[in-house]
């Protein structure tokens, strides 16, 4: 006597052997139906999206100073004065290029204190925000709201207010710089948390551990390739930011760059001497993190 | 396992667990020493000197409250109401708040039993329970008062100019004018200035009730007088956020566009010129080294302040970011797919269309939606330096140092702005590319 699961295949193998086979026609008709109202709704989204575009730039154009096609032109004369006003003075570069070694030392410093202060941060929320590692499950959306809005505030916001209340320099651009790190950090780190294997954590709990010990030994040596990875991927986002925040008054290289701007042609040298620190720092720092960020997440793999 | 197999073994572990120790101590200390130096070099000891704690209570008061300025012209003694002192908040001619009265003389009810009366001959008398009656007569420029030398500290008085802060309002005396402000909760006309008619009317009479302006109908009225709110300008505040969504979308959608021709060129797979790929990705870097910044600000002169330039510095920087990530996607495409649609006959145009864009078409989509969030924040940065967006409004009301609520107003607007921003792109990739497995 077979299972009877099988007895109900019977009727059904007749009924696909008994019926006639369909005509190829009429599937070959609706596929291209389909076919056309896939490219129909294809060219119209590209449709809207290219007018959107135009709309978008021509707005733009109407309400900035200076036109698109006229400007086009003149695009070439800043850093041409720039640069040969600089290569005339060309003999107090390296002066003004150490002149300004301390704005450099600033800005990164301002980038490596909030992305440590914000790393840390942010690894204390994701633990507390994330499933199954959470100590009080029930406020595991309370704190991704918090990471939310740390996210969702620009620096900018944070670091006018703040020198307002505690003027200008650095510390401003520090503390607003790490309340964004935390809640971009945090939101990063919680999702590779999220994958981490519990069965350390269940092994240590085991044994007495505390929350703070069972995260400390369980999950963070799982995870912290990933996070060195991303905090690196900060640092880098975060010169870049600390840099121009400078620019609204919290110190460091932008606020040079902006008091040699406002000089204007005759302190030209200045900015060039600027440009090259920054450009030099953003392109040292991207290359030696990425590399780095390679082997961390290269040596998970194998 | 002989004894000296064993012996081996621990001494193995035994500078394993060495080199850990020191790395578990070693790495600390670095952090601690590193953050030792910051104290120093930030000065952060000196803080709590440089900080201004007068801003900051001024900043948390004023955010969420405004004040009723009652003042008296000592020239001719006229008297004027005005919510934060602005003439487009002033009081209708006729028209006074309901704590004040009198006729001859102006008495101000601050609350709390703090009363302020406006005599004749330019006095002022103030009430503060505890303390008793101020008066104060100005004279020409001078000031004189029955306050003797034992000024408690919330008094300011020299012979110019006279400060009293109580808890219910403050008041300011000098040879040309006396001020009053009267503190309230809340944002006022935010809805409607005194010259709408529909000021003080209630949703419901707005809704339901008797047409309030004749030439307009109640609803069409409201909102055009809501939206053109000389105070709060909605509507300018609206363009200025609509400025900066089109900053970071023509900026992210522009590079994208540039950077998928360029990213071809960058690849090994598809260019297999050395020169020309050495050259696309040096390009790459030099265009994200460069950063948003330095764009800016070169692109300002060229272009003059405004939301244009902002969009090309935004694209410009991201066009080398998305060229770098384009560029590596297109090195992991698999090339069955390529073939199959070589194998059909297929220009390299249409195997490009066809064999790789589906492939790295869900990599591209998100990292373009991402940035596109992550653009709104850059383009508020960048309007508050380029001079375009709700950046510079907000950095203008700041630099102004007065309207605090609108500084909230903007804060709060930013913040659900870059989070709608959020939630779009999110929910565009979902539909676009599915939910992520």
């Amino acid at each position: 006597m077979g299972p009877p699961i099988c007895h109900p295949k019977g009727p059904i193998m007749t009924g696909i052997t008994a019926a006639t086979p369909p005509d190829l026609s009429v599937i070959r008709a609706s596929y291209l139906a389909q076919v056309q109202r896939r490219r129909l709704y294809g060219s119209l989204t590209l449709l809207i999206f290219v007018m959107l575009m135009i709309a978008g730039f021509n707005i733009a154009d109407d309400r900035n100073a200076g036109g698109f096609w006229a400007g086009l032109g003149q695009i070439g004369d800043y850093p041409a004065d720039v640069l040969s006003e600089a290569w005339a003075k060309r003999a107090d570069l390296p002066v003004l290029l150490w002149k300004f070694v301390p704005a450099l030392i600033e800005t990164i410093n301002i980038a490596a204190v909030s992305t440590l202060l914000g790393a840390v941060a942010g690894l204390i929320f994701s633990l507390l925000a994330t499933r199954g590692l959470a100590p009080w499950p029930r406020l595991i959306p309370v704190f991704r709201r918090i990471l939310d809005i740390l996210r969702a505030i620009p620096e900018i916001v944070i670091a006018l207010v703040l020198i307002f209340v505690l003027g200008g320099g650095p510390v401003p651009a520090m503390i607003a710089i790490a309340l964004h790190t935390a809640g971009a950090l945090g939101k990063m780190f919680s999702e590779v948390a999220e994958n981490a294997d519990l069965k350390p954590v269940e092994g240590l709990s085991s044994t007495g551990a505390s929350w703070a010990q069972c995260m400390w030994l369980g999950v963070l040596p799982q995870v912290a390739p990933n996070y060195v990875s991303y905090g690196l991927l900060r640092f880098e986002i975060n010169i870049r930011a600390s840099a121009i925040l400078g620019f609204v008054g919290a110190g460091g290289l932008g606020y040079e760059l902006r008091n040699a701007m406002s000089w204007g042609p005759g302190r030209f040298d200045e900015a060039a001497a600027i440009f090259v620190l920054l450009f030099s720092t953003i392109v040292l720092f991207d290359q030696v993190s990425s590399r780095y960020r390679n082997r961390l997440t290269e040596g998970q793999m194998t | 396992m002989s004894a000296a197999d064993l012996s081996l073994l621990k001494s193995h572990a035994d500078d394993s667990f060495t080199r850990k120790r020191l790395v578990a101590f070693g790495i600390p200390a670095l952090i601690l020493a590193y953050v030792v130096y910051i104290f120093f070099a930030f000065d952060i000891a000196g803080l709590a000197k440089r900080a201004n704690w007068d801003n900051a209570i001024t900043l948390a008061s004023d955010s969420w409250s405004h004040k009723v300025h009652v003042t008296r012209a000592n020239s001719t003694g006229e008297f004027s109401y005005a919510i934060e002192g602005e003439r487009k908040g002033t009081y209708p001619n006729g028209t006074r708040p309901d704590w004040v009265s009198g006729t001859d003389v102006i008495t101000v009810d601050l609350g709390g039993d703090h009363i302020v009366r406006f005599l004749p001959d330019q006095r002022t008398a103030v009430d503060v329970p505890g303390y008793g009656q101020i008066t104060a007569q100005a004279e020409g420029r001078q000031i004189t008062t029955n306050l003797g030398d034992d000024i408690p500290d919330w008094i300011n008085a020299s012979d110019r100019r006279v400060s009293i802060t109580t808890p219910e309002g403050r008041i300011t005396i000098t040879g040309s004018k006396t001020e009053v402000f009267n503190y309230f909760a809340g944002w006022e006309l935010f809805w409607f200035t005194f010259d709408s008619p529909y000021h003080g009317a209630s949703l419901g009479q707005i809704l339901f009730g008797a047409q309030i302006d004749p030439d307009r109908g109640n609803i069409t009225g409201a909102v055009a007088d809501w939206w053109k709110n000389p105070m709060w300008r909605h509507n300018e505040i609206a363009w200025a956020i609509g400025e900066t969504i089109l900053m970071a979308f023509l900026g992210t959608f522009g590079a994208a566009m540039l950077a998928l021709p360029l990213a071809f060129m960058a690849a090994r797979k598809f260019t297999p010129i050395m020169v020309i790929r050495a050259a696309t990705r040096r390009l790459f870097d030099f265009l994200r080294g460069v950063d948003a910044l330095i764009w800016t600000v070169v692109l300002a002169r060229a272009f003059g302040p405004g939301p244009l330039t902002g969009a090309l510095a935004i694209l410009l920087t991201d066009t080398g970011t998305f060229g770098k990530t384009f560029s590596e996607a297109l090195e992991n495409v698999d090339d069955k797919q390529i073939d199959g649609v070589r194998s059909t006959g297929a220009k390299p145009l249409q195997r490009y269309r066809f064999g790789v864009i589906p492939q790295v078409a869900p990599v591209l989509l998100s990292q373009i939606l991402y940035f596109l969030e992550s653009n709104t924040r850059s383009a508020t940065i960048i309007g508050a330096i380029t001079g375009g967006g709700i950046g510079l409004m907000l950095t203008q009301a700041i630099q102004t140092q007065k309207d605090w609520e609108e500084v909230a107003y903007y804060i709060t607007l930013i913040v659900i702005m870059v989070m709608l921003m959020d939630w779009f792109s999110g929910w565009l990739r979902s539909k676009l590319i599915g939910r992520k497995a």
